[in-house]
């Protein structure tokens, strides 16, 4: 085991959470804005390259953050417009970031078929 | 009346001084162990044969799967109160938006309720992931005509 790696991935991902923790405190930008903006500003980190380098050296210190959901759209992207030509920019969006959306809405599916409701929050 | 500029001071006094240093501090740590949490599993991931391509994605639904199960049993949100963007920042906050909605809309019906408003959070960061997504290809796909 690395364990620099390990160190690298608390970092990064702690740095990360810190941030976007000072961007809530200082905008109150709600939960769903900043899953979006974290989820665009991966993709922009994939598509610039700068996603591959951090992922090297950290992890999953960058591809736990939704950042990770992001970049993979950028890299599912890449791959299909290399393998397809234009239609690959439909086909590749999806294709890298299936995974983690699938099974979010599968385990939330079957999340509300085991588990009580609570009271509506808003949101 | 009170007009809107009177209301905002009046709020910005009434409301707790935001507590900056330590929110983020916590917010540092949580997200870090989550983090680590996932190195670790990784590594395990990779010990146990799993190829390494794949290791993360493993990491990601591993993740995921707890978050939902915490999210059921009502201990995420105990957790994300102290945690702040700890939580929410790593793929924990999209799977616990994803189950909360779920779990919450479950009295509504199972098509228009759970199977709707399950996309109430997951709806928005799928959007707008495929539109810059999107863009991105569009960049590329030019960029390489040229290049």
């Amino acid at each position: 085991m690395d364990i620099s790696k390990l160190f690298l991935a608390f970092l990064v991902g702690g740095i990360v959470c810190a941030l976007i923790q000072v961007l809530i405190d200082l905008t109150k930008l709600t939960p769903a804005r900043i899953l979006v903006i974290l989820v665009c500003f991966g993709t922009f980190l994939g598509a610039v390259g700068l996603y591959e380098s951090l992922f090297e050296l950290a992890g999953a210190g960058i591809s736990v953050p939704l950042i990770g959901f992001g970049a993979n759209v950028a890299k599912g992207v890449k791959e299909a417009v290399d393998s397809f030509g234009f239609i690959g920019i439909f086909k590749g969006p999806f294709a890298a970031a299936s995974a983690g959306c699938t099974a979010a809405l599968i385990f939330g599916y079957l999340a509300c078929l085991i588990f009580k409701g609570k009271p509506k929050r808003s949101r | 009346m009170e007009n809107s500029e009177s209301y905002k001071r009046r709020v910005k006094v009434h409301s707790p001084h935001s507590k900056l240093l330590k929110n983020t501090l916590s917010a540092f740590l949580f997200g870090g162990i989550i983090c680590l949490f996932g190195e670790i599993i990784a590594n395990i991931y990779l010990l146990l044969g799993v190829k390494s391509e794949d290791v993360y994605i493993w990491v990601t639904i591993t993740l995921i799967l707890i978050s939902a199960l915490m999210t059921g049993l009502g201990v995420f949100d105990k957790i994300a109160r102290h945690a702040g963007a700890g939580t929410l920042v790593p793929v924990t906050g999209f799977a616990n938006s994803v189950v909360s909605c779920a779990i919450d809309n479950k009295a509504e019906g199972y098509v228009l309720g759970v199977g709707a408003k399950i996309f109430t959070v997951a709806g928005p960061v799928i959007l707008f992931s495929l539109i810059s997504g999107f863009i991105y290809g569009l960049i590329y796909y030019f960029l390489t005509l040229f290049i």
